[in-house]
């Protein structure tokens, strides 16, 4: 096989894998698409094997073996609860496999790839290391935060960017010194010729610095992520790998690399946009720390004598048994006389695992004739889109799932919302307190509705650390405690 | 001229996935996401090609991982948006 027939082949994998994501678009169809993508994945390995004439190689495919039962083993036992630390486990790996791909090339595999420009290899190699190291060791930080293995709260050191600016001058430093080691000592030869396999012991040693400090830098600047800003970050790392692996492509001359690699970077900022925007944040402000939650402190503990006196009244209310049933009569009621109802659900909805028992909340609103709708925050979940999926697990049908922007002129002209296990992405205090974390963000206009029931779990503020301005109009009907068992009276009086 | 062609490749396809992913909706969003990242296991070409043609011992055994790494990345990528597509489901379902 010769090159230009491999590239061809390339060609045809990138094109079923653009054609794959372009089915995505559309849920009948994002099936075939996923399939699509990964029929032109498996015959990029296929053809690679071929083409470097290793596809007799007994290790790789047990390497392959290993890895794909491992994935599958993985894949198939996790919750959709639980999807965000899968892929930010995922992501993690991917960009691990690009940076030891970089050590193995700079360590002795410079020459064996027929490369003509050394240089470039070896700069590519480098960069790959780093991307890759930083992806490999933020995402397990992310992965072990939202698994709750370490606190999600924002870890802060004394001065933080002064230390993540200090690690990044010393891989520049890095950078420079392992260039220089393989040009100006090695006299600019060509390179594959004169390392071989025999890197000398300073270059071991600097590759194996870059990666310490790679890994340390990613580590450093994920725990400083609060758990609101998960969805932002995962999104990032997802651009990561992908772009480790196109930097990959480079310096193995890999067009395919390149083009999918590139592809997964481009959709990792896509996404990380659409989040940076649902909380009204620009990237930089996450990038630099300033996290919903550090500042959210802030304000917790400037309103927190207004907030402690909403939170006595309600669990005092809590209390008295007459006023709760008094609160079920009204609620039933309501339900009664309503025609359109919207359902907004919240990660406490998820948190509590209460998604079976608004499906069966959703099938009885519908015998009875009501129209349903769902309206979804783009931030709701920890992950772009995670609320949909927890809802589709559910059977609820995908048509009733409306975003934000869709929905949001609905409620003027709804009787009444189910709001369960959300807080900041309906506190109207986005719209009007100007001092506050989330001021500017879109938030779904659940006040607009003519009647308004929260199943939440306590009037604590959500990540935002604002209080939450909606629980105290005459028109809401609050009712506390776990989502689960707070919807079941509601249920059985509809 | 090379290095030149593969840019072009790499700004050609960066451009292409950013309009066609910008055109899935929300609804979507996670299964993107854990597709592309399936995706992100591209990497494994070169794990490949790295770790056949190593010679040293040490070499080998790091290509061997970053191989299972990747390998993990593809196959629990794929597979779980696979799961997680397959629950879109419409009013009328599949029952019809």
């Amino acid at each position: 096989m010769n090159l230009t027939y491999y590239d061809g082949i390339s060609l045809l994998c990138i094109l079923g894998i653009i054609l794959g994501i372009r089915l995505m678009n559309s849920p009948k169809t994002a099936k075939y698409g996923n399939l699509l993508g990964a029929i032109s994945l498996a015959c990029a390995v296929i053809v690679t094997l071929v083409k470097n004439d290793i596809i007799d190689n007994t290790l790789l495919w047990i390497a392959i073996a290993i890895g794909g039962i491992a994935g599958y083993y993985l894949a198939a036992r996790v919750t959709m609860l639980k999807m965000p630390q899968m892929v930010a486990l995922l992501n993690g790996l991917g960009g691990g496999a690009s940076a030891l791909v970089a050590v193995v090339i700079l360590l002795g595999n410079l020459g064996t790839f027929g490369l003509s420009f050394a240089w470039f290899t070896v700069i590519t190699s480098v960069l790959a290391l780093i991307v890759g190291s930083i992806t490999f060791s933020g995402s397990m930080i992310a992965t072990a935060k939202l698994e709750q293995r370490i606190s999600q709260r924002p870890v802060y050191l004394k001065r933080h960017s002064f230390i993540l600016g200090l690690i990044s001058i010393t891989l520049l430093v890095l950078f420079a010194v392992i260039l220089h080691t393989y040009f100006v000592s090695f006299g600019n030869r060509s390179l594959g010729d004169t390392l071989g396999n025999n890197p000398d012991v300073l270059t071991l040693i600097l590759v194996i610095l870059i990666a310490a400090f790679s890994l340390l830098w990613g580590i450093i600047f994920t725990m400083r992520v609060g758990g609101a800003d998960m969805p932002i970050t995962i999104s990032l790392l997802n651009s990561m790998s992908g772009l480790a692996g196109a930097i990959t492509g480079f310096a193995i001359y890999d067009p395919l690399l390149i083009a999918v690699g590139g592809i997964v970077g481009a959709a990792g900022l896509i996404l990380t946009r659409v989040m940076c925007k649902g909380m009204n944040r620009s990237l930089l402000q996450v990038l630099t720390g300033k996290t919903v939650l550090g500042s959210g402190t802030e304000a917790k503990t400037a309103m927190s004598g207004e907030n402690k006196e909403l939170f006595a009244e309600s669990s005092e209310k809590q209390i008295e048994e007459d006023d709760y049933n008094k609160k079920i009569k009204k609620i039933t009621a309501i339900i009664a006389e309503a025609e359109n109802i919207i359902i907004v659900p919240g990660y406490g909805m998820a948190l509590a695992q209460a998604q079976y028992q608004v499906k069966v909340l959703y099938d009885k609103l519908m015998e009875r004739g009501k129209d349903v709708k769902f309206a979804i925050h783009p931030v709701a979940g920890r992950m772009p889109g995670h609320m949909n999926v927890l809802l589709a697990e559910v059977d609820i049908p995908y048509e009733i799932l409306y975003e934000l922007d869709v929905i949001n002129d609905d409620f003027d002209n709804t009787d009444l919302v189910i709001v369960i296990g959300a807080s900041d992405v309906i506190n109207p205090a986005a719209n009007t307190a100007q001092s506050t974390p989330i001021y500017g963000m879109p938030i779904l206009n659940v006040d607009r509705a003519k009647h308004i029931v929260v199943l939440n779990k306590d009037t604590k503020p959500g990540y935002s650390g604002v209080p939450n301005t909606i629980y105290k109009m005459d028109k809401v009907i609050l009712i506390l405690g776990d989502a689960k068992e707070t919807i079941a009276p509601i249920i059985s009086y509809v | 001229m090379k290095i030149l062609i593969l840019s072009l490749i790499f700004i050609i396809t960066t451009v292409i996935g950013y309009k066609i992913i910008s055109d899935v909706p929300g609804l979507l969003h996670t299964p993107l996401m854990s597709g592309m990242n399936a995706l992100s296991g591209v990497t494994i070409l070169g794990a490949l090609m790295a770790t056949a043609t190593a010679v040293k011992t040490g070499s080998k055994v790091l290509g061997t991982i970053a191989i299972i790494f990747a390998m993990i990345n593809v196959t629990g990528g794929f597979y779980v948006t696979h799961r997680m597509l397959g629950m879109f489901k419409t009013k009328w379902g599949d029952e019809k």
